[in-house]
């Protein structure tokens, strides 16, 4: 199963714990199963649907380029990091 | 003579046009003249637009009366923000702010209060530029002026606050952390509010025809965001909307923020013509966003062995008007350099009635190096420790995480912290009273967009590659050598140009160090399609089948029979009698472009009579990956060191007692000149990226980073005073140093 990294701003809703094993072959079903464990997860991190712009989704080192159908493996590590800009 | 200089004119390793010193594609209509910049447009009926801005930097707008305006001869048109649909029929919210269409309306045209002295409020559209200019003089604003939020220094977490947003980052337990520390350093530091330095002012014309198409020809980092933007304001669609980019001189993070083109466009609507807009230098300080103020406290503990124990980050940044800092640039950075095992960062975007900020060259890095760097070096002196042998003893390596979490890739940060301390300069004598030198090294992480190219091949057998990313440094000839080294040809012979938002697929803006990665990407994508087709066309003219052609050094040969032989020229030049021309579109999803890490040395002499810091030498490192033009690296390498000594000695925004700005000129603004720089040399280390076919890194933002801290611990070793608060001007330094005096 998917690792999740849990940002500090969300550990209040896990309880705490800043890692959480899930399952889902996209990013769209990792959010669900994170949900279903801590309500609200999902909430906080989606936008109208989309990844909160002020948020980048990093899975297995690389930025995600297909927001929720982002494809999740049986081993991926999944980061929900600070999105920075570029001058 | 630079350390690479020596290199290379035949490509390296086993290339044969990267890593060459090829002639820059756009280097003859730029010497000459000819290429055309925003405010070189002209055409039939044009007209002249001017913005009246705001003097009070906090204020509700109560009425604004155009009457007067309107009725000048000349004048053909008045613009609010009432002429921006998205204005009336959208409420003002921060959701998503840094793209959020509707608050750049808000910054474009201030609707019902104006947020910073500067703030645009009207518009005149007229025959000349001077009626235009005029008329905005006859605009009757009446303002109920507001308490100004200048400080913005993020001290109040109380909700109703200033502060916009808050994120965090974290790892193991500081307080343990603490506890193992043979030394602890702590330092508040600041930076002040600062401008890109680029030459060219704003400009944008726009042309809105009777059918309903948008025409707009302008300077800027990103047609497409121009486009999206525009549209999204102007309630058409944006397929409505066809942006020309023009020349840029000069962007540095600043020219990917839009101020002038829905302006352009409402008053070309109104008035049936088009309508030229370019900004005065002054307001380009007033008016356009600048890089962001900040304070920052840093805590860093360290065994005695020099192992980091501990660090705690606190950023606090200057959004300026309108949420949207580049506080998560440093927060996310700023000690990526180390592998630490405790830290906590707390970053915090705060809004205050300053102009809402913009990106700069890595955007918030600079600032967080600066307090990092600092700290560093202080914790290197009271532990006794060479300060690049601190630096090496907790250097972060493949596999190491990140401050955000996420897992290094393949990095050699230690070859270039090594190479730094075996470099001459470091071991020179630097002799004589009141000299120091300075050092620093700093990462800059980078995301990635993918990019899409087009590429035809010309019957003389030169190649048309076509893209959507603004050549902002050279760019056209970067990725024009990366086409060139798959298709065997001269970087010349792959002609690059950049069109209109009609004419190629949706493109990134130029930001984030990105092109020569991505596009460069792209252009191989689209250079190794082309070569398949051209194969397959030789194949056809051979008869033979595809896979008995191969193609080596720009020769086509078929491997069954050595005598059948076409160069790519030749083979172009029979494409039109069998079957046509050749062209491909492609488009190359980013593979990850990566950290960057750069290093500094320097060495700096100050007049104890007046505070003057004189830079005697300088020495950049960076570490590239592949140099795909080591020339054009080495001028990124000098001009952002160039743009970092400013910061750390003399450029800022000085804000009157009211808030306006009061420096808005470049004789006021001081940025430094040839005058005041020695020759910057540059070391290029060449840690091959495994992301990319030819091992390219990015190399555009990074350079700039360890500036700011390696002249401020240079000015320590010379003084011993820690300055911590930038600029370093000669009176702040005469300030220190008389302090320091009244206390020995």
């Amino acid at each position: 199963m998917a690792v999740v990294w849990i940002p500090p701003f969300l550990e209040s809703l896990t309880g705490g714990a800043h890692k959480v094993t899930v399952s889902g072959r996209n990013l769209r079903q990792v959010l669900n199963s994170l949900d279903t464990l801590y309500p609200g997860i999902k909430d906080a991190l989606l936008e109208e649907d989309h990844i909160h712009p002020s948020i980048a989704v990093v899975i297995d080192g690389a930025t995600g380029h297909l927001e929720l159908i982002e494809p999740v493996r049986e081993e991926s590590e999944i980061h929900f990091i600070p999105a920075i800009s570029g001058g | 003579m630079t350390a690479t200089a020596r290199q290379e004119s035949k490509g390296s390793g086993p290339f044969k046009v990267v890593g060459t010193r090829t002639t820059r594609h756009d280097g003859v209509d730029k010497v000459t003249g000819r290429a055309r910049f925003g405010a070189d447009i002209s055409m039939s009926g044009l007209l002249h637009g001017k913005v009246l801005r705001s003097p009070h930097a906090h204020a509700r707008i109560r009425s604004i009366d155009t009457s007067m305006a309107e009725a000048l001869p000349g004048v053909k048109g008045v613009a609010t923000a009432q002429d921006f649909p998205i204005i009336r029929g959208q409420a003002l919210d921060f959701s998503g702010a840094v793209s959020n269409a509707r608050v750049t309306a808000e910054v474009i045209l201030a609707h019902e209060r104006v947020m910073y002295a500067g703030h645009a409020v009207a518009a005149v559209a007229a025959t000349s530029p001077h009626i235009a200019e005029e008329a905005t003089r006859l605009i009757r604003v009446d303002y109920e002026a507001s308490r100004v939020e200048r400080l913005g220094s993020g001290e109040d977490t109380s909700p109703g606050s200033n502060i916009a947003s808050h994120i965090q980052l974290k790892r193991g337990d500081v307080e343990q952390g603490f506890g193992e520390a043979e030394v602890i350093v702590e330092r508040e530091l600041s930076t002040q509010t600062i401008h890109q330095g680029y030459i060219e002012p704003f400009a944008s014309t726009a042309h809105w025809a009777p059918d309903g198409h948008v025409t707009i020809w302008t300077t800027t980092q990103g047609i497409f965001g121009v486009r999206a933007s525009t549209s999204a304001i102007l309630g058409i669609p944006e397929s409505m909307v066809k942006v020309i980019p023009m020349e840029v001189g000069g962007g540095f993070g600043g020219k990917a923020s839009i101020y002038l083109d829905p302006v352009a466009a409402v008053l070309s609507k109104k008035t049936g013509h088009p309508v030229k807009m370019v900004m005065t230098r002054k307001e380009v300080f007033e008016g356009t966003g600048p890089g962001c103020a900040a304070i920052m406290r840093v805590k860093m503990g360290a065994d005695s062995s020099g192992r980091i124990t501990a660090a705690q980050f606190w950023l606090a940044y200057q959004a300026g008007a309108f949420p949207g800092s580049s506080v998560s640039g440093g927060a996310t950075t700023g000690t990526g350099p180390y592998n630490i095992d405790n830290f906590l960062i707390d970053g915090y975007d705060v809004v205050c009635n300053k102009q809402k900020t913009s990106g700069y060259r890595a955007p918030g890095q600079c600032q967080a190096n600066f307090a990092i760097e600092t700290v560093i070096d202080e914790l290197a002196e009271r532990l006794g420790m060479d300060p690049l042998e601190l630096r090496l003893k907790n250097v972060v390596k493949e596999g190491d995480r990140m401050p955000t979490g996420v897992p290094f890739p393949y990095i050699d940060l230690r070859k270039l912290e090594e190479t730094m301390k075996t470099h001459p300069h470091y071991s020179a004598p630097l002799e004589g009273p009141n000299r120091g030198r300075g050092v620093a090294v700093a990462f800059r992480g980078h995301g990635g967009q993918g990019a899409p190219a087009t590429m035809n091949v010309n019957a003389d057998g030169t190649i048309s590659l076509i893209t959507g990313a603004i050549d902002l440094s050279g760019t056209r000839t970067t990725v024009a050598m990366q086409a060139a080294e798959v298709l065997g040809l001269a970087a010349k012979d792959v002609i690059l140009t950049v069109v209109d938002t009609d004419s190629v697929a949706q493109t990134g803006t130029t930001a984030g160090s990105r092109v020569t990665f991505e596009m460069g990407l792209a252009a191989i994508a689209a250079a190794q399609e082309v070569k398949r087709q051209m194969s397959a066309r030789a194949a056809m003219l051979w008869e033979v089948q595809p896979e008995e052609v191969e193609f080596q050094d720009g020769v086509f040969t078929c491997n069954r029979s050595p005598a059948k032989r076409m160069t790519f020229k030749e083979l172009a030049g029979r494409l039109a009698r069998s079957g046509g021309p050749i062209t491909c579109s492609v488009y190359a999803p980013s593979t990850g472009i990566g950290p960057s890490f750069a290093g500094n040395i320097v060495d700096v002499e100050i007049d104890p009579e007046t505070g003057k810091v004189d830079i005697l030498r300088y020495t950049a490192f960076l570490d590239a990956g592949q140099a795909v033009h080591p020339g054009f690296v080495e001028g990124q390498m000098q001009g952002a060191t160039a743009q970092g000594i400013g910061w750390a000695l003399s450029e800022e925004y000085l804000y009157t007692e009211e808030g306006a700005v009061a420096n808005t000129s470049f004789l006021d603004y001081r940025t430094p000149t040839s005058m005041d720089l020695p020759m910057i040399d540059t070391v290029i280390i060449q840690v091959p990226n495994p992301h990319h076919p030819f091992g390219v890194r990015a190399v555009g933002e990074v350079p700039i980073v360890p500036t700011l801290a390696a002249v401020a611990n240079a000015v320590y070793h010379a003084t011993g005073v820690r300055m911590t608060r930038l600029p370093m001007s000669p009176g702040a330094i005469l300030e220190a140093l008389e302090a320091k005096k009244a206390q020995e």
